[in-house]
């Protein structure tokens, strides 16, 4: 599907990206979505920095209920949209925001507790690596070359030279 | 249009890897949720709500408070009264730090249908306090000289009792006596014989009389009154039980304020039965670190502790009782120990057991306190089929070689490091297999206790479930049974670290055993460590 290695060029490599993003996203979506105990309220109860009352406040009634579900939701329309190369543009700016959310909510940020990590970060982390990396995708669509858009675009390619 | 394999690969190939994904993340969510419920199904524990209190219906109940110090005053704003220094304070504190809910959780807190009638202090500082901050002219506030003036006055339904501990008996059963209704502060009593006077005095009473153990409404509590009743934890053998505390305030050195002297402060009447010494600003203000006023680390802290367990796991007053300690970090003048442990005995009781006949009976209660190290040791719950964390949350672990979950355990549907129940109540559900992540939400205190979805403090609770009973005839949770059990038990403790010899209870005749030549209350009183 990727050629040879000595083919593998930058296309490819952001189409490996891509894959490797949906699947991490919509893993994370329908591991959720499978078990009906699971709720963000931890996560937002908990939230950190100069955020942390808009995230404390959704933890609580009436705005626990959507926001478990919109994340649920969202997290698995990313990972559709990643892994099987349609709309993509509009997975990536959906994975912008989530991410830029994960990251706002618990940043880190020096003196600020750094809740169930794994690793030692500062301002920078995985959420930012990957919000980052999602730009590239948006900015270079690859779905054309692997995915159902390739589909359509040869779909179309081929009616056009069947017209002429 | 012609399709080659390499058009397919290349326009479908993310299928497969979305459906396996997909099948990857269902399976793992749905056994996660399965474990749950199998083991939430099995564990059968209901958290529950305690029952719903009539209102406090007609004329406000007129309320009288002996005794302004740190607890009265607390107590008071549990009730409703809040100093208007405190008001400020608070004020002041909310723009230092606009996160402290004090003052919101105070102006939030449902109004009680009382009166605040009268004060006893003998500081005229602290009654002034009083008047000043409550004192109006619809509802003045009178302040009497003694405890008998202001029981005998005609104006007050009911007391709440905060004084030194050698005042507690005294004038709780004065007040019963004139069917006054009392909420007296623990430990109940400062002796072994008074404590018997004060529960004829509650017998005969018409006042309702109520001992101020407030975590008796601690939601988690019921909770694990629930699960012990299950027979979730199997036998339990041994409970182990703390205080850790390592500043000025917990080890009873509170403040010596300036205007305390020998013209503001009534210091016979202080002393009452204590010994005959000149007037002590320390003696005051610190009392609780003398055996004359005070009942040290086993009456003052223990009483915590054990109440806490009396009402979770019914247990009574132990069959016999081994203690000792020290004075080993404070040596500050006080003849209270600063270090303690306490064995109580409990060889006939039963939690049930899933084992065979014959591996069901005998309990251990180990209290162990510090004043010197403030580690926040847990109290855990140990049985043979599972440990509970007890707490504001409760967390359960299976054990090992539990016989009850050994089919779970072999399934590897539980194991020994991760929680087979959480409860938190501020969170919507409880939860079994928890994962690390709220485990530290639990450690961290986030959760507070909720009533109906409200934050609450369990003092006012109390105070309500009180006045309640008062008005209603409604049960109390803590009253002179419980009470008793708590003093019984606490002085248990006191002699057995004072004598350095074992304590022993006699059920039949509920009587402590007699050691030949001992008066017990002679050496509760005394300062002397034999």
């Amino acid at each position: 599907m990727f050629g040879t290695i000595k083919n593998w060029g930058l296309k490819e490599s952001i189409t490996l990206l891509r894959i490797l993003i949906g699947w991490h996203f919509l893993y994370e979506g329908i591991i959720k979505m499978y078990n009906p105990e699971w709720t963000s309220f931890g996560y937002l109860a908990t939230a950190q920095g100069p955020f942390s009352s808009i995230f404390t406040a959704l933890a609580n009634e009436p705005y626990i209920g959507a926001a478990d579900i919109l994340n649920k939701f969202a997290l698995v329309f990313v990972g559709i949209t990643f892994l099987l190369g349609i709309f993509e543009k509009a997975g990536a700016l959906v994975a912008i925001g989530l991410l830029l959310l994960y990251y706002l909510a618990h940043p880190p940020f020096p003196g600020l507790d750094q809740i169930k990590v794994e690793g030692a970060y500062w301002f920078v982390n995985k959420n930012l690596i990957e919000l980052v990396a999602c730009m590239v995708i948006y900015q270079f669509p690859t779905a054309k070359y692997f995915g159902l858009q390739y589909l359509f675009d040869r779909k179309k390619e081929t009616t056009k030279s069947e017209a002429l | 249009m012609k399709w080659t394999r390499r058009d397919v690969i290349k326009s479908l190939g993310g299928l497969p890897i979305l459906g396996t994904v997909w099948w990857a993340g269902a399976s793992a969510g749905l056994i996660t949720g399965k474990k749950r419920s199998e083991i939430l199904e099995q564990l059968n524990i209901q958290a529950s709500l305690p029952p719903v209190l009539p209102p406090i219906e007609g004329n406000p109940i007129r309320v009288g408070i002996i005794g302004f110090g740190i607890r009265g005053e607390q107590l008071c704003r549990s009730l409703g009264f809040a100093t208007k220094e405190w008001l400020q304070e608070m004020e002041e504190a909310v723009k230092a730090d606009p996160n402290r809910t004090d003052l919101k959780d105070f102006m939030n807190q449902e109004k009680l249908n009382v009166k605040l009638v009268a004060v006893c202090d003998i500081f005229d500082k602290r009654a002034q306090k009083v008047i000043d901050s409550f004192s109006t002219q619809e509802n003045p506030v009178t302040r009497y000289k003694t405890h008998q003036e202001l029981i005998r006055s005609g104006s007050v339904d009911a007391v709440i009792i905060a004084t030194p501990d050698h005042w507690h008996a005294p004038m709780a059963i004065d007040a019963l006596e004139n069917n006054v209704s009392v909420y007296l502060e623990k430990p109940m009593t400062h002796t072994v014989e008074e404590t018997y006077r004060l529960k004829e005095a509650a017998g005969r009473s018409k006042g309702k009389f109520m001992v101020g153990h407030q975590h008796r409404q601690t939601l988690s509590f019921i909770t694990a009154k629930d699960i012990i009743k299950k027979g979730t934890l199997g036998h339990v053998s041994i409970i182990q039980t703390n205080t850790n505390r390592n500043d000025d305030n917990g080890a009873w050195n509170y403040d010596i304020e300036k205007e305390a002297s020998e013209q503001t402060i009534d210091w016979e009447q202080f002393l009452g039965s204590a010994p005959k010494i000149p007037f002590n600003k320390d003696h005051f203000f610190r009392w609780r670190k003398w055996w004359a006023y005070g009942s040290g680390l086993s009456g003052d802290l223990l009483t915590h502790d054990y109440d806490r367990l009396n009402c979770v796991m019914e247990m009574g007053i132990p069959d016999s009782v081994m203690a000792s300690g020290g004075i080993y970090t404070h040596n500050d003048g006080r003849n209270v120990p600063d270090v303690l442990q306490v064995n109580m005995e409990y060889p006939n009781f039963s939690t049930g057991s899933s084992q065979e006949k014959g591996k069901e009976k005998g309990m251990n209660f180990t209290y162990s306190a510090t004043l010197g190290n403030a580690f926040d040791r847990p109290t855990i719950i140990m049985g043979h089929d599972a440990t509970m964390e007890l707490g504001n949350q409760l967390t359960i672990w299976p054990d090992n070689s539990s016989t009850k979950y050994a089919a779970l355990l072999e399934a590897g549907k539980a194991n020994p490091s991760t929680p087979i129940y959480q409860y938190n109540p501020g969170a919507n559900v409880p939860d079994a297999i928890s994962s690390a992540t709220s485990q530290y939400f639990a450690d961290k205190g986030l959760m507070w206790t909720y009533y109906d979805g409200a934050r609450m403090d369990p003092t006012f609770l109390h105070l309500r479930e009180w006045l309640s009973s008062i008005r209603n005839n409604t049960r109390l949770s803590c009253g002179i049974k419980e009470g008793f059990e708590e003093a019984i038990s606490a002085h248990m403790a006191g002699l057995s670290y004072k004598l350095g010899r074992r304590i022993d209870w006699d059920h039949s005749t509920q009587k402590i055993k007699t050691l030949e030549g001992i008066n017990f209350d002679e050496v509760l009183l005394g300062s002397i460590v034999y």
